[in-house]
């Protein structure tokens, strides 16, 4: 079980992570933790012509989490900001390659995500409300 | 003091998790701190109550209700025993450590803390015994200081003459043994101190009442709080021991049934103690239980439990230190330590241990503890942590120790 969540892969995107750090000119900041564990993520996002032109992560948190994040930077970089109101629960974990993981630690896997598309909504509630409103309803925040 | 080995292969029989399997492997129960597990003493009282003399307790004049007023308040003398306090109306039930804290910042806290005046915590503290006078403290525009700690999780007490002489301190609210690392506080040199300023003082003994002898005439402090879920009971039974003169002067805490003595339009007449501070139908069952629970404890013995952690800590610290990578919290020093051990495993973030663990069959916390501002001290966002208690054996750390190398293999450190 744990030899097929801990693979070369998580535990490159663990010690290696893409895409981490702070954005000094981010359009958008958000922050999001997980009080069960206390995992924490922020994303910063550059937003140009409605495309994420550069993202980046902070955080600390379990392997899964801040892997997870790091590949949902690479997943979303130079991609439409709204994309993000489409990407799954099942997208992420089939990302990492982790689909057996039970329910607390689906909830690491997905930290990321929810930050995400929190500051999609974020970025739009002061240009266009209406936008925000309908991405809202339309994401799964769960 | 004399102690004898416990008889642990005998104790282990009593306790039917213990037979369990998890992923193919024996249940390895290493998370005491958070609750321990359930005799088949405790279980089957909970059921025979049920079973046999289901009835709601101190007012019906009918055969079972009188037999289930009996059990709950047996209970009470039970408690009232354990701890050694001088009277049974000095033992409150409660739902849990938690509830009789902001009983007491609730009833105590909201008729003597004042504008301007000081409540002392420490560093150390479980969020329990930190929210609820963050929270009175906001209402009554008083404040908190905090004894702090150094990387050890040792107690900063050259702070606390400064602070009570620069402060009108009105309460030291301290845990007896940290949740997190296990740590001792010296509280019977530190009562005698505060009392010496007159200042009342609340012992979160919900790490510690489980674990070492506890006499609150000896310690001689106001209150005193603990679980039952962590000392063998069920969930849902907590204590509050107070001193009869304070409990007296205080305001209840829920109004409702039982609580009162007579109630007309507009005013009220309250209880005699302890049931003014149980107001509506208590937790009958489960404090049955507890009472349960309580007889195991003794027929062991405190001293001997007391004991058979150390023993146990001791042997899993020399194993743990031996480990790549391994930092370890806490006191060095076993005498003022329990039987909880924290620790980080090189990268390893403590929730990615924990699964791990977890395919061999062991269960241990993983996280902040509800510790968060001693977190912050020690700059670790989490740690893992494996607390002990009398079912536990050495065996069971050598599993613990070998899962622990398989995850050092995994994450290549």
């Amino acid at each position: 079980m744990s030899d097929d969540i801990y693979r070369e892969i998580i535990l490159d995107h663990y010690r290696n992570p893409r895409n981490k750090g702070k954005l000094e000119d981010a359009d958008v900041v958000i922050h999001d933790s997980n009080p069960l564990c206390g995992d924490q993520i922020d994303i910063y996002l550059k937003v140009k012509d409605g495309n994420i032109q550069d993202i980046k992560f902070d955080g600390r948190g379990c392997a899964i989490s801040q892997a997870s994040a790091s590949m949902l930077t690479e997943m979303i970089i130079n991609k439409p900001l709204t994309n993000a109101k489409d990407i799954s629960k099942d997208d992420i974990l089939e990302n990492i390659g982790l689909t057996n993981l039970g329910p607390a630690r689906i909830k690491c896997a997905l930290l990321s995500l929810k930050v995400l598309k929190m500051g999609m909504v974020k970025y739009y509630e002061d240009k266009e409300p209406n936008t925000a409103q309908k991405l809202e309803k339309d994401s799964d925040l769960y | 003091m004399q102690t004898a080995q416990l008889e642990v292969n005998e104790i282990r029989k009593d306790f039917p998790i213990l037979s369990r399997t998890i992923n193919g492997k024996p249940l390895v129960y290493f998370d005491n701190a958070a609750t321990t597990q359930k005799p088949f003493s405790v279980i089957n009282a909970i059921s025979d109550y049920y079973a046999s003399y289901n009835a709601n307790i101190h007012r019906a004049v009918y055969q079972i209700a009188e037999e289930a007023t009996d059990a709950y308040e047996m209970t009470r003398d039970k408690v009232c025993k354990f701890i050694n306090a001088h009277s049974r109306e000095e033992i409150i039930f409660t739902r849990n450590a938690t509830e009789a804290i902001n009983l007491v910042a609730y009833s105590w806290g909201r008729k003597v803390i004042g504008k301007g005046d000081t409540i002392i915590l420490s560093e150390l503290e479980h969020h329990s015994n930190i929210v609820p006078w963050q929270m009175l403290c906001k209402e009554k525009k008083a404040k908190i200081e905090y004894l702090n700690v150094d990387n050890n999780g040792n107690l900063d007490l050259g702070k606390l003459e400064s602070c009570i002489q620069q402060n009108n301190v009105k309460l030291i609210s301290l845990s007896h043994m940290s949740n997190a690392l296990g740590n001792i506080i010296p509280i019977e040199s530190m009562i005698k101190y505060a009392h010496s300023f007159g200042i009342p003082f609340f012992v979160d003994g919900a790490q510690s009442v489980p674990h070492i002898r506890t006499d609150v005439t000896d310690l001689n402090c106001e209150f005193l709080a603990f679980s039952g879920h962590k000392m063998l009971g069920p969930t849902g039974v907590g204590v509050l021991y107070a001193k009869k003169e304070i409990l007296e002067c205080m305001n209840p805490f829920i109004g409702g049934g039982d609580m009162i003595k007579e109630v007309h339009k507009y005013e009220t007449t309250y209880n005699d103690l302890p049931y003014k501070y149980e107001g509506g139908t208590p937790n009958i069952a489960d404090v049955i239980g507890f009472s349960h629970a309580l007889d195991y404890l003794n027929k062991i013995g405190m001293d001997n439990i007391r004991r058979h952690e150390l023993d146990l800590t001791k042997y899993a610290l020399e194993c743990l230190s031996s480990l790549k990578g391994m930092k370890l919290y806490g006191d060095d020093n076993l005498s003022r330590r329990g039987g909880i051990i924290s620790f980080n495993l090189g990268d390893i973030h403590p929730h990615d241990l924990a699964t791990i663990l977890n395919d061999n069959g062991i269960a241990i916390r993983s996280g902040h503890h509800c510790a968060q501002i001693l977190m912050e001290k020690l700059d670790v966002s989490a740690t893992s942590r494996a607390s002990f208690y009398i079912y536990n054996t050495q065996e069971e750390i050598n599993i613990f120790i070998n899962a622990l190398g398989k995850a050092i293999k995994l994450f290549r450190l």
